[in-house]
């Protein structure tokens, strides 16, 4: 107990004092997983859109496979990614072994398939009868596309939370293909693995509890959105 | 207005994760070394204070990646390393014959210790290590095993083989993971294990575990440093990786590694093998 105790006491202290490297290990983390979300959202919303309105042989293989992707077990992602960019693999003479931008290609994979799963959901809650009266007045296959985005905007930012969530807190693929170099790839979460390591668990818990509060920031950041989204949304319905 | 809100923070932070992208820039300057290690240098914190210095004095960029000595004799075999600190010298011998290893020089030692709960159940307190290995078997006591490959790992197998026994059992406990971890699971099932000393020291007052079997030649613990040879992978850093074998083979920084965790845990992690270039033992 008295481990825990002063722990977060010495914690609380290296965040008040401001220790320059606890801000640039969050801050480098920000960066890799807010691009990694990026990236999954411009890939996820489309490819969710895509299989909720068009219907093809192989739609349902395709939806079971992203569903078990949402899944997707980080390591596994990390050790795939590691063969495919160590300098004799196959992608080697790009040179990204060990660097963000391998990370940030890890968390793309995992993020992708949690965005693509949850906005296919999103979509497919949509009122039907909202596309039908959209395209009964008128409205172009684009527009009737839009009128889909609109109406889902919603759950949408869910799966953005879910994803930003899942490539944030994950440790085994940026541990692999990032190698927790000090100053270059050192990430919070595999900082938190090496801290607690070498014993020194008050950086740990700072590290810790400075990812949390990242985590909670951008959840407060996208649920006000979401909710006033929702409050705005509700007068003037699609009726 | 709150999606434009949401637009401009988005776009902030595009610009801010492209900025951070050495993919933006061609991703390795020439001057980029990957440098494979064992866990139990990565957790000593010696790299991180000697690594800065090259850096600084070289214009290399070093990637330490912390992996078992097996697992880093492989990154070299398949070239996807430039430059090796390990310590499993049956290994590295192969290695060399084996042509993937350019040099290889001893660069400093420490000592295996056994350690253990301070009730020592089995009663190894001060006996040779075999003689503790079998007071171990013979009363089931816990022991836990890294099994993971690591340079600590083979020879905690050798030197049960040496003593004459095969370690199977419910008080065997294989965990697979780093030295550390594997000291803390100990310590927490009061049970005892083989570790480098260096990681021992680096977490004193942090384990209820003591010192009960050491010194002898039987638990000498060799780190060499070793050059991937570049006429097997031409894409190796051949002129980094030597750059970086001279420095750590320099009498300044020999002299560093003899007093490296002195003023901190009051003894020093590891030996310097050489008091200068010329006379480190070559092999």
């Amino acid at each position: 107990m008295d481990l825990i105790w002063t722990g977060i006491i010495k914690a609380v202290n290296m965040l008040v004092s401001l220790d320059p490297e606890i801000y640039d290990i969050a801050w480098l983390t920000v960066k890799i997983t807010g691009a990694a979300t990026l990236i999954g959202l411009c890939v996820g919303i489309p490819a969710g859109l895509g299989l909720s309105v068009s219907r093809f042989p192989g739609r349902r293989l395709i939806i079971a496979l992203i569903n078990t992707g949402m899944g997707l077990p980080p390591v596994v992602v990390g050790l795939f990614v590691a063969l495919f960019l160590w300098r004799m693999g196959p992608l080697g003479s790009l040179r990204l072994i060990y660097t963000p931008a391998a990370m940030v290609i890890a968390q793309v994979l995992i993020v992708v398939p949690i965005i693509a799963g949850l906005s296919l959901a999103a979509f497919q809650n949509v009122d039907p009868s909202a596309l039908l009266q959209a395209r009964a007045l008128g409205a172009s296959k684009t527009q009737a596309l839009l009128v889909i985005l609109k109406e889902s905007r919603l759950p949408q930012l869910a799966a953005v939370m879910a994803g930003f969530g899942g490539a944030i807190s994950e440790v085994g693929a940026v541990l692999m293909v990032g190698g927790d170099i000090n100053g270059q790839t050192r990430v919070l979460t595999t900082a938190i693995v090496q801290e607690t390591r070498m014993g020194r668990f008050e950086v740990a818990i700072a590290l810790s509890l400075v990812l949390l509060a990242l985590s909670f920031a951008v959840n407060i950041f996208l649920t006000c959105i979401q909710q006033k989204g929702a409050q705005e949304w509700r007068p003037h319905t699609w009726k | 207005m709150k999606n434009s809100l949401s637009v401009a923070a988005a776009v902030w932070l595009m610009g801010q994760s492209l900025s951070a992208f050495p993919a933006a820039a061609p991703p390795v300057a020439a001057g980029d070394l990957i440098l494979a290690t064992t866990t139990s240098l990565k957790d000593s914190g010696l790299l991180d204070v000697l690594l800065p210095r090259f850096e600084a004095a070289s214009s290399l960029r070093v990637k330490a990646i912390a992996v078992g000595s097996g697992e880093a004799l492989r990154m070299g075999e398949q070239g996807n390393a430039d430059v090796l600190i390990v310590h499993s010298p049956a290994d590295e011998e192969k290695f060399m014959a084996a042509g993937f290893g350019k040099d290889r020089k001893e660069l400093m030692t420490n000592d295996f210790v056994l350690v253990g709960p301070s009730a020592d159940p089995a009663e190894v307190r001060g006996r040779t290590v075999f003689d503790a290995l079998r007071a171990i078997f013979e009363n089931g006591a816990i022991f836990l095993s890294r099994s993971d490959g690591s340079g600590t790992d083979k020879k905690e197998r050798d030197l049960w083989k040496l003593a004459g026994f095969e370690p199977k059992g419910r008080w065997y406990l294989e965990t697979g993971q780093g030295m550390a971890e594997t000291l803390r699971i100990a310590s927490e099932k009061e049970g005892y294990t083989l570790t480098d000393r260096g990681t021992f020291l680096s977490l004193t007052g942090r384990l209820g575990l003591r010192v009960l079997v050491e010194g002898g030649k039987d638990l000498l613990n060799v780190y060499h440093v070793i050059t991937v040879n570049p006429g097997r992978f031409p894409e190796t850093n051949i002129s980094g990786a030597e750059a970086l074998m001279n420095f750590l083979m320099s009498p300044d920084v020999q002299t560093f590694i003899g007093q490296f965790g002195r003023d901190k845990y009051g003894a020093a992690f590891f030996m310097p093998s050489s008091k200068g270039p010329g006379d480190g033992p070559e092999r």
